[in-house]
Order: C-alpha cells, then structure tokens, then sequence
C-alpha cells in the first residue's frame, strides 16, 4: 500500500494537479510517525510513510494548508474523513484548495499494545498479511496485527470514507455501537468511584496541550484558554482538580462537533483515556437528541445547535444525562 | 478611574423594614471605585431622582449603582434619570435589593449582608459598563390576530376601527369560536348567536380586516414592529372566491356519517360541509378524512352539483409570508376530555353529558332543533342533575385543573335555569364545591335560579353515577344536610374544567411567549399589563390568558387592541442596544451562532488578515444586525471561541458579578 500511496502523490504532484501532499514521514522513532507536507516528487519517493503507525489524523493541517493558495491532496483515512467533513461544515476547510485520497484503514497499531506482548528492544515492526513482524534486539518474532491495535481501532465506529475525490480501494462499513461499552462501564459506577476514577485519570494531566493541539474539533483562531479576555485562562484554582476541569471543559466545548477520533488520547503523554469524556457526551446527545455522529455529512443541524419543539426539556436532560 | 456612585433606596419600609439601608450604603462606601454612597427613602420620587443627578454632577460620577426594585420596575425611569444629568443611561446597574432580599427573608442580619453582596456584584458590573446607544427600528403597520374567537373578532374589529391593517387566522374553516355554540349568555339570557353573528358579518366586511380561515400560523420571525410570519392555508378543495355558500353540495354528497364536531359529535354531517348556516366566510369545506373522491378517486358528487365549479380536489395547502408589527394571541380555551372522569359514567352513557353539549342539546340550531331529549331515547328527560367543578379545582394529580374555570358556575346557573323555565315539569338538581358569583349582576343571576326558578343547590359533591334500566343512579353527599344522597336521573350534565387550546404550547415556542404550568399565556405583568405578553409586540386577548366569560373577553380584547394601535401608531421603535456583537479577530466561521440565533441576526463576510510575516489571511467572520438582534444572548453561549458577546453584558461582565459575589 505503501507504495501505491506514494505513487499516487507523486502522479499528482507531477500532472501539477496538486502543489503539495499532505501525508506521513517517519518520526525519530518508527512508531511516531508525523504528519508532514511534501512539495516534490523525490520528497514523497524517499519520505512518504504509510504503516501501522499512521494513526494521526491529517484533517486539522487542511485549515491553514488550505487557505496557503494553491492546491493542497491529502491522504485522508475514514476517521480523518469525518473530521475533515465536520470542518468544511464549520466552513473552516476551503475545499476547493483540496484533493482528498482516500486510505482504506485496517486499525493502527499502539506501540504500548505491542510491548504489552512481552517484546524488548523493539526495533522495527512491519506487517506481513494478518500479523505483524516484530523485530527486536533479541530477535525476531511474529503476532497477530489485531492483538497490536489501539484501543479506538479496536472498537472503530466507521470504515467509510465520508467524502473525497478519490478512494484507494473499497469502502468499509459502519458500526457506530461497540465504541458505547467502555462508557457503559463509567456509567456502572457509583457517583463516587466514577468521581475517584476522573479525579486519578486527571491528576496524572500536566497541561502540555497536547489533546487540544492535536483535536480536529479544537481548531478556534484562539482557543479561550488563551484568550486573557475571556477571564478563563488565568483563574487561580483553589486546588489542582480546578485545574484538570481544563478537560471537562474541553469536552462541551466540542460537543456535538468532536467526530471520535480519538487523537485527544493517542497523543495524550500521561495515558488520560481522555476520548471517554467525549463519548460519554456522544452517547448522551444520542440518547436525548437522536442518534448523530459529527462529520457524517455536510447538511445535518448538530443536535446542540438546533431546536426542535420535540427537544428534551431541561429537567429531563439532568435526569436521562446523569443517569448512574 | 472609576467614579461610582451607590444610591440604596428603603422603598419607604418595603427594603428598610428588612435590610438596613444606612449599613448597606456605609459598606458599600468602601469599594473600590465607589466615591459616593448614600441612602434614601424613595429614589424613585422626584427628590430622589434629583438625589441621583445632582451627585452625579457634583461628584462628577462614571457609574451609578442603585439598590431598590427590580430592573423591571424601575430600570427605564432610572435610565431616564442618569441621562437628564449627562450620564450614558447603560452605565446604570440596579441592585435588586427588594424582590431578591427584602421580600423573601426575614432575618435582619441576613438579608442585609445579602443586600451588601448584591450591591457589590452591581458595582464589580458597573465597572465594565460601556457607554451604548440605542438604535431605531421601523413599525410594519399592520396586524395578526390569531384565534377568530370573540376575542379575537373583537379586538380585529377595534384594531381595524382605528385604521390600520389587521388579519384574523382561524383554525376552523369559519370564525366565531365557541360563543357559535353558546345557546344564551349569562347574565342577561340573550342569544348568543343574536349578538355574535352581526359581529362576524361586521369583521367581513371590514375593508381593514381580512379573514384567513382554516389557516395556521407555521412559523415566526423577526421581533416587535417587524415579524414575519408564515401562515399555512389549508386546503379545503373549495375555491373560495367561487363558492356562494349555497349549500346544495353539503345536502348532495353521499357519505353522510361524518361526526358533526359543531354539535359536537351529537348528530353527524357530510364530508362537504358548511359548519352551520351563518359561517364566516359562508364557504363550503371538504373534510380529507372522510370525502370517497379524496380517498379513493371515486365520487365527485360535490363536484358536478356545483354551480358555481368551485369544488377542486386539486387544491393544495398555501403558505402566505406576511409582514406585521404586532401580534395578538386569541387562541381561547377548549372543555377538558372527561375521559379520566369515568366514576360520573360519561363513556359509558350517552345522557352524561359536557355542559357545552348541553348547550347545544337546548339550541335550537342544535341536534335536536332546541327541545331538551335524552340523547340515548330521545325521551323527554324529567330530573336533570348538574355536578360543577367537574376537573377544576383539583389539587395536584392528573386528573384534572389546579384552577377554578370560572364560567362554570353561571353557565350552570343559566342552564338550570333555562331547564326550569322550557320544562316547568322537571326536577334540577345541581352539586357544588362553592357557587361564585363575582361580577355585575351575577349573584342576582343565581339568586333568581334558587329562588324564582326553584332549582335545588346542594353542597357537596356527586360521588357515583351508575346507569341501570335507563335511568342514571346518583349517589352524593350533601354537606349541609349532612345525608347521603341518591338521586334516579334522567340526564347528567359535568360542567367541565376549561383548558387552552392545544395549539397554545407550540404557538407560545414559535412567539417565544411564556406560559404558565397550566399552558395559558403569561401576562407582563398580572396587575399593570394584563394583555401584554411579557415578549414585545406579542399581546393577549381572551381566555389563552386565564378563563374568562364574554364580557371580559372582550373588555381584554379592546384592551388589547389599544395597546396594538398605541404600537402601530408609532413611527419607530428605539431598539435595545444590549446586542450581540463578534469580535472577529477571534470569530472562526463556524456559523454555530447563525444556527441557533433565533432572529436571523447573524451573517457572514469574507474578510482579510494580517497574518504573521506580512502574510494575509481570508477568514468568514460573523457580522451581528444590530437593528435584529434582540440580545437574547444564544450566540454567545453557542460560540465555542467566545468571539461572540453581548454588549451591556459581556461574560467579562457576568464573570465580574459571579466573583463579587464569591469574593
């Protein structure tokens, strides 16, 4: 696949129906792989990476590459598709500036997933058909790629590539509810235990930004956290916890646009499952809303920022939201 | 720096009795900002207001924070005051130290470190105010009426009298409403229909007013002085301007067993029908549910009788766009459904009936041409008993109303009456909690049903009706004689609770007009501005406010056409200059705010950037209207980046009163 990818790019850089591509290069390590933007033809040949670390969601990149004049193709895999149509619906994206090539995806692999296995020293990791090659300084080894996946790959809302110009094989399917077990779990806690498990998960948070950096939906010409003016960035907490609500913030702040992506945990340094506050919230709207998924298509009113006399009214919204 | 003045007012011993005044303006001298504090026993009186503006002069003020009243009673005359003295009238915050302190607490102490806090959020705002100008918007001259009730026959009729354009949307294919179905009118006994119809014919005829019937309101837009409302014109598959109301179609068509719901459902109609004979317009309607051509293509009976060629099964629903500045809200009341009422066996036998069924079993327009039969036989019924307060006055549960209807005593009254006097050989019986009588004539009225007309009042209510060998068994207490009752009836007549109309909710939504828990429309105030909604523009006439009979339905609904005429009359309106306004270095586009603004405030412009390195950048950025928008604050909470603000109260604003208070 890799090859075909790079192909492509390169076709399309030479025809000179793109200026630039969009893709993935190899990191410092091999499993960081990195969003980077290629301008030639021998740039793509020698750097352009596609692999099982290309978990990084490329649709964010497309809000200034976009508006940079020229034309920009981006290698887009269904779940960067959903945040790339949820930004052209909040008329961040210019599509006209863009080509999108569609990635058909299998799940991405988490280096932690790997070395769970009992692997030391790894030292490159390559997929042969349904496992993976893993190669360390003890020697090599196989496994099964489906015991390496990331845990959002592991239950993958969808396999469909919502919009693009062109696709590099065929379409997968959607399967929005598996995704909803781990809230279930959070949900079949007591209102302490839950309590206990955020205030955990959160003290771990060292405020890198790392979450709302990478986050599609986070994309505000200035985020209100830097914003002096909006009095929300400098307020002095009264105890570190008032610092971690950063997230809780966060969360309603993307409500109803985060698509799940879940790029907020993969990047996140400390391992905060922070995606479950956001599904959490997904699953919430569902329920009192009717069932929408953010980035789906380009004409649906998201739920919190459309009134149906039907909508829930307030007290039910506690109750059903808050519901164990 | 900041120069504020605090001005603490005792509302004579209304804040005084509970807050101490002089403390609270000592206190609140030592804030910073605050030059001038001082307190005073009416600072709404002329010498109060003379306070404020002589300190705002001499002490060359750049705020001022007044603790009294409710900004809803006051906030415009203090406005007006701080003006006079060459002051920005928005740079005024009112502490509401009486309807949020004095009033509600009863501690001292409490209330009055209560009355210094709010006074410090006021002045932590104060601080942050802005100096605002109001703009102007223009008035739409002309009028919407929805409901052809009395009501809103009525107050067309005086809108339409002093000139200006006026529209009546009825949901039923003809105007009138439920005083068509009213036999007599309490307290005189004069005919309904006698006093009405010259009313309808007049509204007609109105070059003024026009009549949209069988019409919906399907959408608002737009505020005080300019709405724009969408209305739906149903289809009744007759053209209007050819019809001449002959009737021949409504006596020709073949399906004649279509409910008749003017009678309601006590004798049946065709499926073209015109609702009775002196309809306004007098236009025949075709009933969808039940005509065989609109079913199954099959008939057309209506359609070859016709002379006139007005019958189209073709006719689609219009949608009309109009323009107007005012709106008034007649949508009326309905009988609640008895159906959860099942112990007085109103399902169950066909002689227990509503009282407005009532009404139409003694019309003579009615089912059985006025003469009093029992709807199961046709017999002529000789003991008639009359349960009041039938789902009124029930505490709590689903059951039935909190409130008392109102009208329920004295139409029992009249039809006891009637009954008494078309029927001397009958006996009436009638049941109640309470009799109540307040109004011109109307004890009189009552008087004369017990004493001249010999009709039994018993307290105490009806327990059980149980219908047995064609007779209704009644067993009931009565209070006074302290016995039980049984009672072998004839008929059962259930003065039911009265509801507003269930088109009432969605309508208040579209209006964004408030309503109580019981789904009548909320006044502006309960004393001072009965028939003004609390929404500008929006006004009330008739029972969608409260239950009412005749006489104050119309007596509101004169009310309400004068403050419309006094709106239209108007050249312009200064609009609220507590708008929205972007700050478009930091807006994205995203247009969240554009989709929940509901005034259609919001649009957007391609504009250009300084970008870093002497680069530009081209982002879509919101622009407010701000002659539209109507300050209601939806985009400001909508806007994920907090470009969005609302001027007079800005989050910086709000952020500073929260920390005042918390401090």
């Amino acid at each position: 696949m890799q090859e075909r990818i790079r192909s492509r790019a390169i076709a399309l850089l030479e025809s000179g129906a793109c200026d630039r591509v969009l893709g993935w290069k190899a990191g410092e390590f091999f499993y960081d792989v990195t969003p980077a933007v290629f301008t030639t033809p021998e740039q793509v040949g020698k750097e352009f990476v596609w692999g099982p670390f290309c978990g990084a969601n490329l649709s964010k990149y497309l809000i200034q590459e976009s508006r940079k004049g020229g034309k920009v193709a981006a290698f887009l895999k269904p779940c960067d598709s959903y945040s790339f149509v949820q930004l052209l619906k909040e008329h961040r994206i210019w599509r006209e500036n863009t080509y999108i090539v569609g990635v058909p995806c299998q799940g991405m692999c988490d280096i932690d997933a790997i070395r769970g296995q009992g692997f030391k020293g790894i030292l490159s990791v390559t997929e042969e058909g349904e496992d993976l090659e893993v190669d360390t300084l003890y020697g090599c080894r196989a496994m099964p790629r489906r015991e390496a996946l990331a845990e959002r790959c592991l239950c993958c809302k969808s396999r469909k590539i919502v919009l693009c110009d062109e696709r590099l094989g065929p379409d997968g399917e959607e399967n929005p509810n598996v995704r909803f077990e781990e809230v279930k779990r959070l949900e079949a806690m007591t209102p302490q235990q839950r309590y206990d498990f955020w205030r955990g998960e959160l003290s771990r948070c060292i405020r890198c930004n790392a979450c709302r950096n990478v986050c599609p939906a986070c994309s505000c010409e200035k985020c209100v956290f830097d914003n002096p003016s909006s009095g929300a960035e400098n307020k002095a907490a009264a105890d570190s916890f008032e610092e971690n609500l950063f997230h809780i913030i966060r969360a309603f702040h993307v409500a109803g646009r985060c698509t799940d992506c879940g790029e907020c945990s993969r990047v996140c340094p400390q391992h905060i499952p922070l995606h479950l506050l956001n599904r959490k919230l997904i699953q919430d709207m569902n329920t009192l809303y009717g069932t929408y998924q953010a980035g789906a298509d380009l004409d649906t009113r998201p739920p919190l920022v459309s009134y149906t006399p039907e909508d829930p009214e307030p007290s039910v919204v506690g109750t059903i939201g808050g519901r164990a | 720096m900041q120069r504020i003045g605090v001005f603490v007012c005792w509302c004579g011993s209304n804040i005084a009795a509970t807050v101490d005044v002089e403390r609270v303006a000592q206190t609140l001298a030592m804030e910073p900002g605050v030059v001038f504090s001082t307190d005073y026993q009416y600072m709404c009186s002329q010498a109060g207001q003379e306070l404020i503006q002589n300190a705002i002069r001499e002490q060359r003020l750049t705020g001022v924070v007044i603790c009294s009243c409710s900004p809803r009673m006051h906030e415009a005359t203090f406005r007006k005051t701080v003006e006079k003295a060459g002051l920005n009238p928005y740079l005024l915050e009112i502490a509401n130290i009486r309807e949020q302190c004095s009033w509600i607490h009863k501690d001292r102490e409490a209330a009055t470190q209560k009355a210094i806090i709010l006074g410090r959020a006021a002045i932590a705002k104060v601080q942050l105010n802005t100096p605002l100008t109001a703009g102007q918007s223009p008035v739409t001259k002309r009028a919407l009426v929805i409901g052809g009730g009395i009501a809103g026959i009525q107050t067309a009729l005086d809108i339409a009298d002093a000139g200006f354009p006026v529209d009546i949307v009825e949901k039923k294919p003809t105007i009138g409403g439920k005083m068509t179905q009213l036999d007599k009118t309490f307290p005189t006994l004069d005919c309904a229909a006698c006093i009405l119809t010259p009313k309808m014919v007049d509204a007609a005829q109105n070059e003024n007013i026009e009549i949209l019937s069988y019409a919906q309101v399907e959408k608002v837009q737009g505020f005080v002085g300019s709405f724009t409302v969408t209305i739906r014109k149903k289809a009744r598959y007759v053209d209007e301007t050819k019809c001449t109301g002959c009737g021949l179609c409504t006596e020709k068509c073949p399906q004649k067993k279509v409910p008749n719901e003017f009678n309601l459902g006590l004798d049946t109609r065709r499926a073209i029908y015109i609702p009775f004979a002196q309809a306004v317009p007098k236009v025949a309607t075709i009933d969808p549910d039940y005509c065989s051509m609109l079913k199954s293509g099959k008939c057309g009976v209506c359609s070859r009788v016709c002379t006139a060629g007005a019958i189209n099964y073709q006719q689609q629903d219009t949608l009309l766009q109009r323009e107007y500045g005012a709106i008034v809200v007649a949508t009326g009341f309905n009988p609640i459904s008895l159906e959860k009422f099942d112990e007085f066996a109103y399902s169950q036998s066909l002689d227990v009936v509503s009282s407005l069924e009532f009404e139409r079993l003694m019309n003579a327009a009615g089912p059985t041409g006025g003469t009093l039969l029992r709807p199961s036989d046709g017999t002529h019924p000789h003991t008639l008993v009359f349960v009041q307060c039938v789902g009124s006055r029930c505490d709590g549960g689903e059951k039935g109303k909190p409130y008392c209807s109102k009208i329920c005593c004295m139409y029992t009254a009249k039809h006891a009456m009637l009954c008494r006097e078309k029927y001397p050989d009958t006996e009436v019986y009638v049941f109640y909690i309470d009799v109540r009588t307040p109004g011109k004539n109307f004890d009189e009225f009552y008087r004369r049903a017990v004493e001249e007309y010999g009709v039994h009042y018993i307290k105490g209510m009806v327990g059980k009706v149980t219908p047995q060998d064609g007779k209704l068994k009644v067993q009931a207490s009565d209070l006074l004689g302290g016995q039980q009752l049984h009672i072998d009836a004839d008929m059962v007549v259930l003065a039911a609770a009265i509801e507003p109309d269930e088109s009432a909710r969605s309508l208040a939504t579209m209006l964004t007009a408030s309503m109580d828990t019981n789904d009548f429309f909320t006044e502006a105030h309960p004393k001072l501005r009965p028939v003004e909604s609390p929404t500008a523009g929006i006004f009330l006439s008739g029972a969608c406010q409260g239950p009412k009979d005749i006489p104050e339905t119309v007596a509101q609904a004169g009310a309400a056409a004068a403050k419309v005429i006094g709106l239209l009359s108007r050249s312009h309106l200064t609009c609220n200059p507590c708008v929205a306004r972007s700050d478009e270095a930091m807006c994205n586009g995203c247009s969240a705010c554009e989709k929940v603004c509901p005034y259609g405030a919001i649009t957007y412009v391609d504009k250009d950037f300084r970008g870093p390195n002497r680069t530009t950048l081209r982002r879509r950025v919101a622009q407010v209207n701000p002659a539209v928008c109507q300050g209601c604050g939806a985009c400001t909470v909508a806007c994920p980046s907090g470009a969005m603000d609302l001027q007079g109260f800005s989050n910086a604003q709000i952020l500073a009163e929260v920390d005042a208070i918390c401090k």
